[in-house]
């Protein structure tokens, strides 16, 4: 890419994934930003309202009473064709939760930072997953990322992946709560205007404000008709692999850096991999690292997409492995955890019976140490599998660093 | 398949509806209070007009308040409470049943 511009095309900055995130709307710049702040994702509108208070963007920052509110005014003002950012956490999350099928029948595009925390009870502001994995069901795109940097990068393509005209699908862009927003490392920054030739401007179809077309949007209909009008919600996203995978390219071509659903880490020749998703990955590859220089052949991949979920990619990885072992970061109390349901579920169809152990770790921003992932690794030489216990958990009757 | 009905691929995305509008909807169907309007206490301030959910407010050439239209009432009283003149009143629909419900107090609008 040849660059005229005035600007430097890179700089470098000390930052957090929410002040990435808020750093990543200023230089979008969208039409419409309506949110409600809670913890750990306040930072994110209010980074961004001092950028609309300083004059530096456009938008129109809309601050409601609620999360139910903010997601709502964000459907009104993406189907009316804006382009629109929120952010949320844990039970905000859940407050908006209505308000989630609703935008993506709709079509809606909206990009959301969803930054993972815990939900109450018992009160608790860290990070874990069950915030997020009840909305798997809610047909938004689901993006994982493990640190700032990701995140950055992932805002920009989120904008053009929610409005691409064969997804029309909002956007989750998740990080892990204090671990991955509130943690300071160094972080890449586009120019201003290179990022605004990457997300260009929205075109919207059938925006409710188009009085030469006039539409309706919500309206009520009967049984005859329903599941027809719903199976059209599909579409968008079955399209978003293939679309995902040439903005990634497009996005890689300015940055240097490209983001698959997976992320690989020495799994070709491995004999046990571990599953992870979002910042605990770190932690497994520098355990992966490790092992490899003992000799051990363990490799890890990482989940980054998870709706829609990945199932040829993770089948195509692990189906020729002696062991798998899936961490979930939350809990399907009743049922299975949900990581590890998708990937027994890529597994299913595979000749060979790949054995997988499910693993509950770092509920309610519980650490997880590289002796925890050793002793994943130690539990799938010995060929555990099934349900293998609760990583870090204080038990009567535990040994070692697992309670079953 | 019955032959009428439309396959999934016929339909728009986002469950939109094209050209749809208001003006089919009948809400007078849902009233069960009416409000009568006394046009020699009327001063036709037009807060009802202002005020009306519906747009139901009828006024004439000389946009003077003229009638109520009952396709759309639904009866929410709101124009009887803001009336400084006491020139509407609601009336419980039971008293009017020998008339059709859809019926116009005054002038029809166009466009139904």
């Amino acid at each position: 890419m040849i660059l005229l511009g005035r600007e430097k095309p890179y700089r470098r900055e000390m930052t957090s994934g929410n002040l990435a995130f808020a750093e990543a709307m200023r230089q979008i710049n969208p039409d419409v930003v309506a949110a409600y702040p809670i913890t750990p994702s306040t930072e994110i509108p209010m980074k961004f309202a001092e950028f609309v208070a300083d004059g530096l963007t456009d938008t129109e920052f809309i601050a409601v009473e609620s999360e139910h509110s903010a997601i709502t005014a964000c459907v009104g003002a993406s189907v009316s064709g804006a382009r629109v950012m929120t952010a949320s956490s844990a039970n905000g999350i859940a407050l908006m939760h209505e308000i989630f099928p609703i935008a993506a029948m709709f079509r809606a595009p909206i990009v959301l930072g969803l930054v993972n925390r815990t939900m109450g009870a018992p009160l608790n502001i860290h990070c874990d997953h069950s915030d997020s994995m009840p909305e798997r069901d809610s047909g938004w795109i689901q993006i994982y990322c493990e640190d700032a940097q990701e995140v950055y990068d992932t805002v920009l393509l989120a904008v053009r992946l929610a409005e691409h005209r064969d997804v029309l699908t909002p956007v989750f862009v998740c990080q892990d709560g204090f671990i991955t927003s509130h943690c300071y490392e160094p972080v890449e920054f586009l120019s201003d205007e290179i990022v605004r030739n990457f997300v260009g401007t929205r075109e919207p179809f059938w925006p409710l404000l188009d009085v030469d077309v006039p539409v309706s949007y919500g309206s009520f209909v009967m049984s005859e008709d329903y599941f027809e009008i719903k199976r059209t919600q599909l579409e968008g996203m079955s399209n978003v692999p293939r679309v995902c995978g040439e903005l990634s390219r497009e996005l890689a071509f300015v940055t240097g850096r490209e983001y698959g659903a997976v992320e690989r880490c020495m799994t070709d020749d491995a004999d046990y991999v571990v599953v992870v998703m979002s910042s605990a990955a770190g932690v497994a590859k520098d355990v992966v690292d490790s092992l490899r220089g003992r000799g051990v052949k363990a490799g890890c991949l990482r989940v980054r997409m998870f709706r829609p979920f990945p199932y040829d990619e993770v089948r195509d990885v692990l189906g020729d492995k002696l062991g798998v072992a899936v961490l979930d970061r939350s809990v399907s109390p009743g049922g299975a955890p949900p990581l590890a349901a998708e990937v027994r579920t890529a597994l299913y169809d595979c000749p060979r019976r790949v054995p997988v152990a499910s693993y509950i770790f770092g509920l309610g921003g519980r650490d997880f140490f590289p002796a925890d992932a050793e002793m994943v690794f130690e539990d799938l030489a010995e060929g555990r599998s099934g349900f293998a216990g609760y990583i870090g958990l204080r038990d009567k009757y535990a040994r070692g660093r697992r309670a079953v | 398949m019955s032959a009428e009905l439309k396959c999934w691929q016929d339909f728009p995305p986002g469950g939109i509806a094209f050209g749809a509008t208001a003006r089919q909807v009948e809400t007078g169907l849902w009233r069960s209070m009416r409000p009568v309007l006394d046009a020699v206490r009327c001063v036709s301030c037009l807060r009802c007009w202002v005020q009306c959910p519906d747009a139901s407010i009828i006024t004439d050439s000389d946009a003077r308040v003229s009638g109520v239209d009952f396709f759309f009432c639904k009866g929410c009283g709101l124009c009887a409470k803001v009336c400084p003149a006491g020139a509407i009143v609601m009336r419980p629909e039971a008293e009017f049943l020998n008339e059709p419900c859809g019926a116009v107090q005054g002038t029809s609008p166009e466009g139904r």
